[in-house]
């Protein structure tokens, strides 16, 4: 043999990647610093309440089933919310990127409508749909939507008139061309929009709740609930929640983007 | 054992528009080619040989003339006609069976018989135990080894190869060479190679066609009458060699001429002082 039959090994998931230690090195000190402010009494403990107090209504919060239907209403506005967007993106991108017609009729539109904050929908959504599920789940649809769609249109952008060669000689039809070769070829950039999207979808999942707050169930709630009873200490837990959720969704999507795209050849 | 075909060119031309101005690309090539042969296609960059191909596996159209397979005329591509890129061209997210059974997707017959056909040419291409490798995991050649097994699966009857070792090191080139002509015999297929590498013409043709550019016409047709595998040390090997160069360079070497040019030469001459 002329040739030497290798064989590279698969990438490892990244997501799997253990944690620096060193990491920890900076909450640890502003937690100490935080400590030591308190326990000093330089600083007005009402305000900047003390961490052990904090401690003790995580705790007590961590057993209540009101937070935890808190959470599930939050993660589960999320969840719809993101799926629609997604779809919804991923829809637009392929059709941008992939028609010359589309990107010339919608391109411009949408590319205007983007610079739009996303904030400055609440307050149409909110006339219209008043402050119920449907406008918050429209919100964080189409905060998921505007990352998807751009990554999407990149992706379809990128596929080669090599490839596009191949599907020709092999006669591909008009859907396996879209599901055989544009989107797996597209893949990657989707699934960098996709990341990108779920972040902005629990971003959007808060804000919703926070801004469009009619008393009902979420995280974002709770924090309201703190705040008009001027509980520092529950308005802290909620923000952990909130930060910790968000981690493990993007430590979940991370770890299914590397399983879906572990074709790729690893990073040198 | 697929069926071979005959493919018959007649009076092809095809123009190009650059910047409105027309630009003959192939002015009148006429050829035909018996079922089972295997004709090699050479000439200089430029020469149209590969846009010869993309018109014969129907990447292209808008020509002048007639492209008949069996008598057909040849409208887009078709599972009859199967081609092999110079770069593989693979589906980097499948894996090397998966992109074999690209090759059968849409042609005739159960999952099962396709399923055994995607099975046996990863056998005749020897790749065995590489069917669940993603294309990043194997090398130029073993890639054009996949390339060439998903240009056979469908069994057509017509397989072009447009420069499909252009890209290799000498050595995997030598052995693909070789790889092709038995693949070639297994399955008594009707084949055109396009490439540059004249001793690769000569190694594998029946017949060279010898091409030249602007526009692209066929030059020569060169027969190669030596039985295979052919020797290419062998004198008679190196006389058609040596023949079909000749339709090259078109000026021979100073050398030749004039042989005291030799001894005028200076430094400046050396290879490593431009």
């Amino acid at each position: 043999m002329n040739e030497t039959p290798t064989r590279a090994p698969l990438r490892p998931a990244a997501a799997t990647r253990r944690i620096d230690p060193r990491a920890f090195a900076l909450p640890l000190a502003l937690l100490a610093l935080w400590w030591l402010l308190t326990a000093g009494g330089w600083v007005d403990t009402r305000l900047i309440v003390p961490p052990g107090n904090v401690l003790r209504v995580a705790a007590r919060t961590l057993g209540d089933p009101v937070f935890w239907q808190g959470v599930l209403f939050s993660v589960a506005r999320d969840a719809g919310g993101f799926a629609a967007g997604a779809l919804g993106g991923v829809a637009l991108g392929s059709a941008l990127g992939a028609s010359r017609l589309a990107e010339r009729l919608i391109g411009p539109s949408f590319h205007t409508l983007r610079q739009i904050s996303l904030f400055a929908w609440l307050p149409l959504l909110s006339s219209w749909l008043g402050y119920g599920e449907l406008s918050k789940l429209v919100f964080i649809a189409l905060s998921t939507l505007y990352p998807v769609a751009l990554g999407t249109f990149e992706g379809v952008r990128g596929v080669t008139l090599e490839h596009l060669d191949v599907a020709r000689v092999y006669r591909f039809s008009r859907s396996q061309l879209l599901f055989r070769l544009i989107l797996p070829a597209a893949a990657p950039q989707i699934a960098t929009g996709l990341t990108l999207g779920l972040v902005y979808a629990w971003v959007a999942t808060i804000g919703s709740e926070f801004l469009l707050a009619n008393w009902g169930n979420g995280l974002g709630n709770i924090i309201i609930k703190g705040r008009a009873a001027f509980n520092v200490e529950l308005i802290i837990v909620g923000m952990l929640a909130i930060g910790a959720i968000g981690t493990s969704l993007n430590r979940i999507a991370a770890r299914v983007e590397a399983r879906a795209l572990r074709w790729q050849r690893p990073p040198t | 054992m697929a069926q071979a075909g005959t493919l018959d060119i007649r009076n092809l031309s095809k123009q190009y528009r650059v910047q409105g101005e027309p630009l003959s690309v192939l002015d009148a090539i006429s050829l035909s080619i018996e079922p089972g042969e295997f004709v090699s296609i050479v000439g200089s960059s430029g020469c149209g040989k590969s846009t010869l191909l993309r018109l014969i596996i129907g990447l292209e159209g808008d020509y002048k003339g007639e492209i008949l397979l069996d008598g057909q005329h040849v409208v887009g591509t078709s599972l009859d006609r199967g081609i092999v890129f110079q770069e593989h061209r693979l589906f980097p997210w499948l894996t090397v069976e998966q992109n074999i059974a690209v090759g059968v997707l849409n042609a005739p017959g159960s999952d099962a018989a396709k399923k055994r056909a995607v099975q046996e040419h990863i056998a005749l291409v020897g790749l065995k135990g590489f069917e669940t490798a993603y294309p990043h995991q194997l090398s130029g050649g073993m890639s054009q080894r996949v390339a060439i097994a998903r240009a056979l699966v469908n069994r057509p009857e017509v397989l072009l190869l447009d420069e499909p070792f252009g890209a290799l090191d000498a050595l995997t080139r030598g052995h693909l060479q070789q790889e092709l002509e038995r693949i070639w015999r297994t399955e008594g297929i009707t084949a055109i190679l396009v490439t540059h590498d004249v001793e690769e013409a000569v190694v594998l043709g029946d017949r060279v066609i010898v091409m030249q550019p602007r526009p692209g016409r066929i030059k020569r047709i060169v027969d190669v009458p030596l039985a295979r595998s052919r020797d290419r040390g062998a004198a008679a090997f190196m006389a058609i060699k040596d023949d079909v160069l000749s339709e090259f360079g078109g000026v021979p070497p100073l050398e030749a001429i004039n042989p005291s040019i030799v001894l005028q030469r200076d430094i400046s001459d050396w290879h490593f002082s431009r």
